[in-house]
């Protein structure tokens, strides 16, 4: 298993933990209250939700996430109405707060416009590397203040999705480039996008293709085997490795079907619902996104993802990911050898040379 | 979906894509452009984050819970079987001695399960507290305590490897602070552990064994010890008022504070039923009837509503009030010398320069030390290894001497022995010769000259 990352045992597996002793209690205490408790403060509080999405421009990336959320975050861009495509890669953020049954959650959503447009695509995914590098940051630095603010504010990726265009036949390198990279650092979901030009049969292949890709290069997309807990985790991410990555479609359209309104895109051979399970996997990604995997997202980026970041910057590495707005500490007294981190390194990142571990006297 | 909500939702996404477009493409902006972003948006249908509290308690649940429990009072006040009936189990059961020439603290930690909730409950006694003829130390070992459990936590937060959601916390989550029902009012010693306290830790004072004090007399003691608690400045914890479903609850039991306790495990039969009480010839008190006392109000307040707020006020107050303290006494600070922010990372950084610094120095000096005392300890071995050679010279001279004395001498024997030897033979020669000579007397004479010699 990657030495990097460590696998959060939440459950009874407390090293640090004394002697305990179980008791039995001759009747109610009204502990389990505790959960209502837990509850009100959350509603209080609200919840914080980042996501990124990631894929050439056409794929439907905005469209997805106003179909996601059942509001238009923003306008899906359409060529020829005056907005220049980027010719840089360039992130956008976009920030809503959306309230259901009393559950306030701040929702980010990053775009990025101009991913993989280029000609010469070659280190694109920096920007985007930075971006989260930059948030890990903010995080950290608050967190290393003296006085610190009771809260502080998340803005760390929790998921990023990721949109392979449905050639239908294999990774493009640029995709394989791109996961390798960003699965390190962040949790990724990979979706095909504008499923509804696959035939269920050609989606098929090509998922079974993709894993094969995936599990070929070494790349662990969200969820991750290692970070599986108990038995019953196990069984229920098994399933959803199996159908990663999800074919969807999104539309924010709504159309008659059956006397029923429905989200979905008009044809002229039909109305793909998007709702419809036999028509694509959209509610897959809702329910692993929204409704059952919102929170461990955010667990994993904070407990692993958040951690390694942490360990590689207080290891004194002055060589971080690139991206735009860093900024270089003081270099190193001759003391401290200075390691070997991914200079200009243009082959697969070696998991060992991104960050490595060095005697550290205080640790 | 009815054309107003249309429009609205439209309106607002035009505004959003408007201000998305015109976010300038640094990133140092995008902090403030997100906070305009920042707005309500509603929703066309049913997206399902509603499921969001459940996802967190799941986790906690998987988690599991934890809560400490600091009980201080005097020896034979009442603190085992007031945790033992408000768990409603028996945790443990000799009585401690009197006689503990100091205060120590005694943790003990129990799992227990309500049914999916698992709870890990430390308790921690203080263990002869009160009983000392001097009771200036009294405090202290309770102080020291609470800001070990601190410090191990703050070591566990500034490693480089840590894993705090495997931690076990063993931070005082509430401190029961048991004051003996006198009836007239608090004792110094119980001032001034609160007082020593109160910044480090929530503290629930309650009237222990409250079965010796009629019901008037408690009114009057629970009325004096407040103000006395207020006028010097101790600062106990309040249940908090910010949330409207317990709020009401809560403010009614801050004017219940501090709340008399009477603590038991022994059922009797009361009417028809076994309930917890203690059984006087006058009478039975019951520990659970709010008649007899403010059991019901302690456990519902401690457990049932405010067991999280407690955890988390000393998590975000008393915790980083620790915090802060320690880091500013190991000198590192927010603002550098020029009031710049300076991060924390540079100041460990410039600290981890200023050891290194310090420690090569150091090592300078042991070098010198070490080759100075080599120095040192030659010279005085050269200086032994020449008287040595001086000594071994001398005895040389001394032995040369003697041997030629010894030579000498030895060459005047020889020169005697030589000269006897001839004195000898001649006297020999004379011998043989005895009718030459008349000198029978010169025979004699010989005679006696040889045997003398002989």
């Amino acid at each position: 298993m990657d030495p990097l990352r460590q696998s959060p045992s939440r459950s009874s597996s407390r090293a640090s933990s004394p002697r305990t002793l179980p008791c039995e209690m001759l009747g109610y205490v009204g502990i389990e209250a505790v959960l209502d408790q837990l509850k009100i403060k959350a509603m209080k509080m609200g919840f914080e939700f980042n996501i990124m999405v990631v894929g050439q421009s056409g794929l439907g990336k905005s469209t997805m996430v106003n179909t996601l959320f059942k509001s238009k975050m923003w306008k899906s861009t359409m060529p020829g109405l005056g907005v220049p495509t980027p010719q840089t890669l360039q992130l956008q953020s976009v920030t809503h707060v959306i309230e259901e049954s009393g559950v306030k959650l701040k929702l980010t959503v990053t775009d990025t416009p101009g991913f993989g447009d280029q000609i010469n695509n070659d280190k694109c995914w920096d920007p985007i590397l930075g971006y989260i590098n930059e948030q890990y940051e903010h995080y950290l630095q608050e967190e290393i203040l003296i006085t610190r603010q009771r809260h502080i504010p998340d803005t760390r990726v929790h998921c990023c999705v990721y949109f392979v265009p449905p050639t239908g036949h294999w990774l493009r390198p640029l995709d394989i480039e791109f996961l390798q990279r960003l699965c390190r650092t962040v949790n990724v979901v990979p979706v095909i996008a504008r499923a509804d030009s696959l035939t269920i049969e050609e989606r098929e292949a090509f998922r079974h293709r993709i894993q094969e890709n995936l599990k070929t290069h070494g790349i662990e997309v969200y969820p991750q085997k290692c970070f599986d807990e108990d038995i019953n985790d196990k069984i229920l991410n098994s399933k959803i490795r199996e159908r990663i990555p999800f074919a969807v479609v999104g539309a924010d359209r709504e159309h008659i079907v059956n006397g029923r309104c429905v989200l979905g895109r008009k044809t002229k051979w039909g109305i793909i619902e998007v709702e419809n399970m036999a028509h694509c996997e959209f509610p897959l990604l809702r329910d692993l996104l929204i409704r059952s995997h919102l929170q461990d997202l955010k667990d994993i980026t904070h407990n692993v993802h958040y951690e390694n970041y942490r360990i590689f910057r207080l290891n004194e590495s002055h060589v971080l990911p690139r991206g735009p707005g860093w900024v270089n500490l003081a270099p190193a007294p001759a003391s401290v050898p200075a390691p070997a981190g991914p200079q200009a390194n243009p082959g697969p990142p070696k998991v060992g040379g991104w960050a490595k571990d060095n005697s550290d006297e205080e640790c | 979906m009815s054309s107003e909500v249309a429009r609205h939702l439209l309106f607002q996404s035009h505004m959003a894509t408007k201000t998305a477009h015109m976010s300038p493409q640094v990133f140092d902006n995008e902090e403030k452009q997100k906070k305009e972003n920042t707005r309500s948006l509603a929703m066309s249908g049913h997206v399902g984050f509603e499921s969001l509290p459940d996802q967190l308690v799941n986790r906690s649940i998987q988690q599991g819970f934890c809560f400490n429990i600091l009980c201080v009072g005097e020896t034979g006040i009442g603190k085992s079987t007031l945790i033992d009936t408000l768990f409603n189990t028996n945790f443990e059961d000799h009585e401690s001695s009197h006689f503990y020439p100091h205060v120590r603290l005694k943790a003990q930690t129990y799992e227990l399960q309500e049914s999916n909730v698992r709870l890990k409950l430390t308790i921690v006694n203080t263990v002869g507290f009160g009983d000392q003829i001097n009771k200036e130390e009294s405090y202290q070992p309770i102080v020291d305590y609470i800001d070990a459990q601190f410090e191990a936590y703050l070591q566990e937060e500034l490693k480089i490897k840590r894993s705090l959601f495997n931690y076990h916390d063993s931070r005082i989550h509430v401190c029961l602070y048991f004051i003996s029902p006198t009836g007239h009012s608090l004792k110094t010693l119980d001032l001034l552990t609160m007082k020593s306290l109160d910044s480090k830790v929530n503290i629930i004072p309650v009237i222990a064994k409250a079965d010796a004090i009629s019901k008037t007399e408690l009114q009057k003691f629970k009325i004096k010890l407040m103000s006395e608690l207020a006028s010097n400045g101790v600062q106990i914890y309040q249940f908090p008022t910010d949330d409207e479903t317990i709020a009401k609850v809560n403010a009614s039991m801050n004017g219940h504070l501090p709340f008399a306790v009477v603590g038991s495990m022994d059922e009797v039969k009361v009417g028809n039923k076994m309930v917890k009480a203690r059984q006087y010839p006058w009478g039975i008190v019951q520990v659970e009837n709010e008649n007899h006392c403010d059991f019901v109000k302690l456990r519902e307040m401690l457990i049932c509503t405010n067991m999280e707020d407690l955890r988390d006020e000393t998590h975000t107050r008393h915790y980083e009030l620790y915090r802060r303290r320690k880091l500013e006494e190991m000198g590192l600070t927010d603002t550098g010398p020029e009031n710049k922010p300076l991060s924390l990372q540079e100041t460990y950084e410039a600290k981890r320069h200023e050891f290194y610094g310090e420690r090569q120095r150091k090592e300078e000096e042991m070098k010198q030390l070490f080759v100075q005392r080599v120095k040192e300890k030659e010279a005085v071995l050269k200086e032994a290894e020449r008287e040595l050679q001086a000594k071994f010279e001398h005895l040389k001279r001394v032995h040369q001497e003697e041997k030629l004395r010894l030579e000498e001498k030895r060459r005047l024997l020889e020169e005697e022995i030589i000269a006897f030897s001839k004195k000898k033979a001649t006297s020999e020669i004379y011998q043989s010769q005895p009718f030459m000579t008349p000198g029978g007397n010169v025979r004699k004479d010989k005679d006696r000259k040889n045997s003398s010699f002989m």
